[in-house]
């Protein structure tokens, strides 16, 4: 699911002047204090998710025993013992509280389709997704700054409008379809184009040991990779070249070149460092949607991580599965914000040198 | 009445003007309308009983021919007439959902922008929780949770994406707020849905317009997104093709006509609304009027 373009232009709370410390006192008690408060906002925000996942679920229609347990033949009597373990013929206050104590404890339920405790099922599936995704924001994202530079330098060029272009193409294009075209081209093979890459999974069943392992499973990671930049990356290009730009019109850009330095240096030292942080805080805001095109990318290649996992368990349906991977997957994304956000507040030096 | 009246038809006129001097603008408009009179007309020119799998006339998946012109699919039915019936559910659920948005993002951003204090924090917080969350993931666990159907699909697409506009509405009412004609109107004795429904939605509605155009965008794109990862309304749509398509293995078996066609559909519509909300946020938006984006 995509963010239009232009939304990413709103700077959020983050990069709000007013929001830093006032003058006078140490700078670091008010980064505590930020950060203090940006912690205990994170701690909310997971537990609105909590308690969202817990009605939620409850909105499923039908007996909840028989929906969590689709496909599984069970007799009367073993349903019934099902349903005092979850707890349904208590009242609904004490099934919320005995839910949000389990999900406290980490213990998401067990999975019938797989017969496995769901934490289990997850911790399985975090490192596949943490390469594809790790590997993917880090080339989407120096890529994209790389060439919002480049764009918004040398604004109104050919270059400028070549990514501009682009990037409008990119974000039209459905994260899963532009996989479905690499895989279709460069996995199965075009006319003259031989299939250069393998179609799906993160390895194959003989699978070479040792340090062959590592090229056997980043020949498997390319195309998912690749999807994952090409769709991501447009808005990082787009959120730097606007941000520099409101940065090439400002007083100090004009005093740095008439202080005779060169225009890269001026780009380098003086304008981009500005324009990178707002930029650096968006990447984190929007990592939800990176999230969400991760499960695109995972399902079309088959990837074995934490969205192949919540795809399977949208299809099967398997409800225990979606709940677990559901809230792990929003924990981790209210996190990872929390910390950009802090960490934003620590290096902006507009901000620390107060 | 009458000034109002005159003022307005100067004001619409001058936005025309505006308009059509955004070149890319004008191409996304020719795209849309040329794709809604597609829509609009397919029960007219083309006959339903292609589109049933019992009744298809052609081979299953063969190539383009005079016949088929965009090749057939997985039971023998033509992908153009697909293409054509699938833009109508297409096209639907993405205004559908995008007006649902854009009423959810508009109502809470002018809440929070015209009251002060815990309301205002209460209504910001929910919006920033939507705002960070995967929407594609919650819309999926609501498609899954509420069962199929058009306006299950609807309704997971309206209530995940609304927390950007609400963001910008927010911000727009704030400076509208800020002028001195709502303390007059204040003193005068105005209430808070006198100053929210007659001075404040008057100022956003022209950003609301150009975000819905944009909103309408992204709805077409999640909405193909939930129909490829199973979430789809039941009804043949441009993701449930390229679902079938994924399901029948036709990128890897070099069907490339059933891949390529109900894509490029997405991705023409999608451009056609991008570059009209785009065009129309740069004649309507003041902050970015004039400015070299």
């Amino acid at each position: 699911m995509t963010v239009p373009p232009d939304t990413l232009l709103d700077p959020g709370p983050a990069a709000d002047p007013a929001a830093g410390p006032g003058k006078g006192r140490g700078a670091r008690r008010p980064v505590l204090r930020y950060a203090l408060a940006k912690i205990g906002g994170a701690a909310l925000s997971i537990g609105m998710v909590i308690v969202a996942t817990f009605f939620l679920f409850r909105l499923i229609p039908g007996d909840p025993a028989i929906a969590y347990t689709r496909d599984v033949p069970l007799s009367p009597e073993q349903l019934d013992l099902l349903r005092r373990q979850m707890g349904l013929d208590k009242p609904l206050t004490q099934q919320f509280l005995d839910f949000v104590t389990r999900t406290l404890r980490l213990d998401l339920g067990t999975s019938y389709e797989y017969k496995r405790p769901v934490t289990e099922l997850i911790a399985d599936r975090v490192g596949p997704t943490l390469v594809l995704v790790g590997t993917g924001l880090v080339i989407a994202v120096s890529l994209g700054l790389w060439q919002g530079t480049r764009a918004a330098w040398n604004h109104g060029s050919r270059f400028d409008r070549f990514s501009t272009g682009l990037s409008l193409v990119l974000w039209s294009v459905p994260t899963f379809w532009l996989g479905l075209l690499l895989l279709m081209v460069f996995a199965a093979g075009v006319g003259p184009i031989p299939g250069i890459f393998p179609t799906r999974g993160m390895e194959d069943v003989d699978a070479p040991g040792g340090p062959m392992y590592l090229l056997h499973v980043a020949h498997h990671l390319v195309l998912p990779c690749l999807t994952l930049v090409a769709v991501v990356y447009a808005q990082y290009l787009l959120v730097m070249r606007s941000s520099l730009l409101d940065e090439i019109g400002q007083d100090y850009v004009t005093t740095a070149r008439a202080k005779g330095l060169r225009d890269d240096e001026v780009r380098r030292r003086h304008a981009v460092p500005n324009a990178l942080l707002p930029t650096v805080t968006l990447v984190f805001i929007h990592i939800g949607f990176v999230v969400g095109g991760a499960v695109s990318v995972e399902t079309v290649y088959s990837w074995p991580g934490l969205g192949l996992l919540f795809y399977e368990a949208i299809k099967g349906p398997d409800f225990a599965v979606m709940q677990g991977t559901f809230m792990v997957v929003c924990t981790a994304v209210i996190v990872m914000n929390t910390l950009a956000d802090v960490a934003y507040h620590v290096l902006d030096p507009r901000v620390r040198s107060a | 009445m009458s000034v109002t009246r005159t003022r307005r038809r100067a004001a619409f006129s001058r936005f025309r003007r505006e308009y059509r001097r955004q070149r890319a603008g004008l191409y996304g408009a020719a795209i849309l309308v040329a794709a809604v009179v597609l829509a609009l007309l397919t029960p007219l020119i083309t006959d339903p009983a292609g589109m049933d799998v019992t009744k298809a006339t052609g081979a299953k998946m063969s190539p383009p021919s005079l016949d088929f012109p965009m090749g057939t699919d997985e039971s023998g039915r033509s992908v153009l007439l697909m293409v054509l019936w699938g833009s109508r559910v297409s096209l639907l659920i993405g205004f559908m959902s995008a007006l649902l948005s854009m009423t959810i993002g508009t109502v809470m951003g002018i809440a929070a922008g015209h009251f002060r204090g815990w309301a205002s924090a209460v209504l910001m917080r929910i919006t920033d929780w939507f705002l960070v969350l995967p929407s594609l993931v919650l819309a999926l666990v609501l498609a899954a949770i509420l069962g199929g159907g058009t306006s299950t699909i609807i309704l997971a697409i309206g209530v995940t994406s609304w927390a950007s506009t609400a963001r910008l509405i927010r911000a727009q009412t704030l400076s509208v707020e800020a002028r001195p004609y709502i303390e007059r109107s204040r003193a005068l004795g105005a209430g808070h849905w006198h100053i929210m429904t007659r001075h404040v939605l008057p100022n956003v509605a022209p950003l609301v317009l150009a975000n819905t155009t944009l909103q309408v965008a992204s709805a077409i794109v999640a909405e193909s997104t939930l129909a490829f990862l199973g979430a789809d309304s039941g009804s043949v749509s441009w993701g449930g093709m390229l679902r079938g398509s994924y399901d029948w293995g036709a990128a890897t078996s070099g069907a490339w006509w059933y891949v390529l066609a109900p894509g490029l559909c997405i991705v023409a519509v999608v451009m056609a609304f991008t570059l009209c909300g785009r065009a129309l946020e740069a004649v309507l938006n003041p902050r970015l009027r004039g400015a070299s984006r």
